[in-house]
């Protein structure tokens, strides 16, 4: 199993590659989207003539890296140009369609399926026996590749003489027995900010009745409120956070460095699976470079065949189904429910007033 | 048997066209039936989906603090997911403004529905999109506003459904089809299957059966079979009349003739002169000739009607014999031709003594007149299995030709019959016994083999045998 390498250093000096890439790119046309990173696989210079595969990511470069680095291994000409951004730029800058990609990988489910829906994609069909489950594909336009559960991180520290909670009844006791042992060490996504989140807390609203009872008793101890996953981790692992609920369990179990210090938790009553997509984009040059690179996707996410270079988490696929403890986010028109103007202006005013108790 | 006969077509073809036409008539009607029925079906469920999707949608409409409010619940959408993987839009709008959805969603032409939702096939988005409209009049601050809720699914599931459907009832018809296509086949069978067997028991028979047909026959064949039976009973009563006719005249030919001959042979012992004894003796020759064959006219006639009722009687075929030899002996000896028998004792056999008697009678008669003078004629019995062959070898020069078929035909004569008295029905008589007697007459040219060594070189002649089956 190989981890990921979250380093700051790493990171640094990625960016200032990027700013070379940014600058011949900017250079032609204004950009009318956010770009966070940018890099080029395959053959250097990236002769003109060559086959270039456009890929529009929400995935950052170096987790998928050594993924496109084995797609290129059979492919010498081709060329990868990987685009990181985050998944509401994505939608954008297909929506507005100014500039051309072939393939979008997105993390946003909700996001990917209206992609799909409103007819941005094109369908593309596997090659080969793959035993994809029906769940993980919609249409032949939507592919799922990874699995990565929402699971609560807990400090360790923070539970001294208490049983760790498993579920949410137990972690929703916990709190009503203990409230100030826990005030102000509760964190979550800021739906409102961020995408991922907005999609977690919708889902569970979905699931569970019991959804704005706990998320009244976090807003009474002082919810905390993050943008991302590796900053919910880091302040569990810094002892600022005793919960962070919701966090990309993937993320949580990939920094091995913290591993004694946080506690991971996929709740026994369910788990949201989010589901990282790719979809073929309507006017992709070259839909067939596309369709391999999902290919090699699905191969590398279903296949019998474990792939060294896969960075997610796979389960066996007995474990996670609609109707396991492990729920796969459903893929389907119900994911439009929720990204409906007035929807989304309706949950973020009764979540604003349950969480922020304004 | 119809060679050469003009046919008008074939009535088990005929049929089997018109069954099998109609099969196929019938099996378009039904698959025509069945997928115009199974695609209203298909039809409705999908657009009671849609009406249960909108209607869900309508529910969640309310107004707040003078707004209309709208909370779309997740199962609205989420059950068209269910039903196939289509993709979904909708529209929620009040009066003329869309609240909220795919503004460019087409609206249906006319006046939105009030209480009954409107089903639309429509285009967009570069699909064809099968639309239901719903509409509901609210009350905000004392005025009347309509909010009209619109969903719509593409129909790539439903037309995979149809193409599902379409399969199964091309299936269905053709499956219908090649069931009623054999059977049409069988009936066109089974139906000309009578006709068949007529005309099969009929070509079966033999040549003398004139009897009638009594089997049972379908009644759309009866008038077929009535007239068949009266041509047979016609074709039999002008034969017998025939027969009778023939009888009548030899017999009373023979009579008078015998008179004559014997006028004629006191009338040569009287004359004196030559030239007159020579043309009396002429006479007597042509009146020998025609009595014999008015005699055996008689022979066949009588045979003819004694064999359409075989008596079945003990024949002692040796005893039988050895009389005829003793009979004919005498006229025999005026030939100078020698009558050899070798009549062992064998067991009877059964038959109508009378018939033999007439077959053996003219086997000999026709060897005797055949054979030159001085010549010897063998006469020999054998067991052979379960068989009695009684052959007659003579020294008459043989037949020309082994085929006894030829040979035994009415009338027939071999080719060295030149110059004497026959009819040539001698053949033919012993034949239609023996055959009446379930046995055979075979024809060979005759070889030194048995019997009692000739006192003279053999000549060449011929073998006739009779064979009869002991039972």
């Amino acid at each position: 199993m190989r981890f990921l390498v979250f380093s700051n250093v790493l990171t640094v000096a990625l960016r200032v590659i990027s700013l070379f890439c940014l600058a011949g790119i900017l250079g032609g046309a204004a950009q009318a989207f956010e770009i966070e990173d940018q890099r080029r696989f395959g053959p250097a210079a990236g002769a003109a003539g060559a086959d270039v595969l456009r890929v529009l990511s929400t995935t950052d470069t170096d987790l998928l890296a050594p993924l496109i680095e084995s797609f290129l291994r059979s492919r010498p000409t081709v060329v990868v140009d990987y685009v990181t951004v985050s998944s509401s730029e994505l939608m954008r800058a297909v929506v507005e369609g100014d500039a051309a990609f072939d393939l979008a990988v997105s993390s946003a489910l909700d996001l990917q399926t209206k992609l799909a829906n409103d007819g941005y994609t094109r369908a593309h069909s596997p090659a080969g026996r793959l035993r994809i489950p029906d769940w993980a594909v919609w249409r032949d336009h939507v592919f799922a590749f990874s699995q990565e559960p929402a699971s609560i991180v807990l400090s360790p520290a923070a539970f001294e003489g208490l049983e760790m909670p498993r579920s949410r009844q137990a972690l929703m006791s916990l709190l009503r027995r203990y409230p100030n042992r826990f005030r102000g060490h509760i964190g979550t996504y800021d739906v409102e900010t961020s995408g991922l989140g907005y999609l977690f807390a919708t889902q569970d609203l979905r699931t569970s009745e019991s959804f704005w009872r706990m998320m009244e008793i976090f807003g009474s101890l002082d919810l905390r409120l993050y943008c991302c996953s590796g900053e919910m981790i880091e302040a569990v692992a810094r002892g600022e956070l005793a919960i962070a609920y919701n966090v990309l369990g993937s993320y949580a179990r990939a920094r091995v460095d913290l591993a004694d210090r946080i506690e991971i938790v996929d709740p026994q009553d369910y788990t949201n699976m989010m589901l990282r997509t790719a979809v073929v984009l309507k006017g992709a040059d070259r839909p067939d470079l596309a369709g391999a690179f999902i290919d090699h996707l699905l191969r590398a996410a279903w296949g019998n065949q474990r792939d060294p270079a896969y960075p997610f988490p796979r389960y066996a696929t007995a474990e996670t189904s609609p109707t396991a403890a492990l729920r796969p986010i459903q893929m389907g028109p119900g994911l439009l429910v929720f990204l409906d103007r007035l929807k989304r202006a309706r949950f973020l005013e009764e979540w604003r007033s349950t969480v922020l108790q304004k | 048997m119809s060679r050469g006969l003009p046919t008008s077509g074939s009535i088990r073809r005929r049929l089997t066209l018109q069954l099998v036409g109609s099969a196929a008539f019938l099996a378009s009607l039904l698959f025509v039936i069945v997928l115009g029925f199974t695609r209203d079906v298909s039809q409705q469920t999908h657009d009671s989906i849609l009406a249960a999707s909108a209607t869900s949608i309508m529910d969640s409409v309310s107004v707040r603090s003078g707004e209309v409010s709208v909370d779309i619940p997740y199962a609205a959408l989420s059950m068209l997911g269910n039903v196939s993987s289509d993709r979904v839009f909708y529209r929620i709008a009040q009066d003329d403004s869309v609240l909220t959805g795919y503004a460019d969603l087409p609206l249906p032409d006319g006046a939105p529905p009030r209480g009954q939702p409107r089903f639309d096939t429509l285009h967009y988005k570069g699909d064809s999109i099968r639309m239901v409209t719903l509409a509901r009049r609210v009350s905000l601050n004392g005025q009347v506003s309509d909010v009209v809720i619109s969903v719509a699914q593409t129909r790539e599931g439903q037309a995979a459904q149809l193409a599902e459907l379409t399969r199964n009832a091309l299936q269905l018809g053709l499956g219908f089809f090649m069931i009623a296509a054999f059977l049409a086949i069988w009936a066109a069978q089974s139906s000309i299957r009578p006709l068949a067997e007529l005309a099969e028991a009929v070509s079966r028979r033999g040549p003398k059966d004139l009897r009638p047909v009594r089997r049972p026959v379908p009644s759309e064949m009866i008038p077929l079979v009535t007239s068949l039976n009266r041509f047979i009973e016609r074709l039999r009563v002008s034969l017998s009349r025939s027969e009778d006719f023939i009888a009548e005249a030899a017999h009373r030919v023979r009579t008078p003739l015998a008179t004559v001959r014997t006028q004629a042979e006191i009338t040569l012992r009287r004359v004196e002169r030559d030239e007159n004894r020579a043309s009396l003796r002429e006479m007597i020759r042509a009146i020998d000739e025609s009595s014999r064959a008015a005699g055996q006219l008689l022979d066949h006639a009588m045979v003819t009607f004694r064999t359409d009722s075989l008596l079945r009687e003990e024949v002692d075929l040796g005893a039988l014999s050895r009389e005829l030899l003793n009979r004919l002996r005498p006229i025999a000896e005026l030939k100078d031709i020698a009558l050899h028998s070798d009549l062992p004792q064998t067991p009877p056999l059964s038959g109508d003594p009378i018939l033999i008697q007439n077959a053996v009678r003219n086997l000999l008669d026709n060897a005797i007149k055949y054979a030159p003078s001085e010549s010897d004629i063998q006469v020999i019995l054998r067991k052979e299995g379960a068989e009695l062959r009684l052959s007659i070898i003579d020294e008459a020069g043989g037949f020309p030709s082994g085929d006894t078929d030829a040979l035994t035909a009415r009338f027939a004569r071999g080719a060295n019959a030149e110059g004497t008295i026959g009819s040539g029905l001698g053949l033919t008589i012993a034949r239609e016994v023996v055959e009446a007697h379930g046995g055979r007459l075979t024809i060979a040219p005759s070889q030194a083999t048995s019997g009692p060594p000739a006192a003279s070189p053999r000549r060449e002649g011929s073998c006739v045998s009779l064979c009869f089956p002991m039972s």
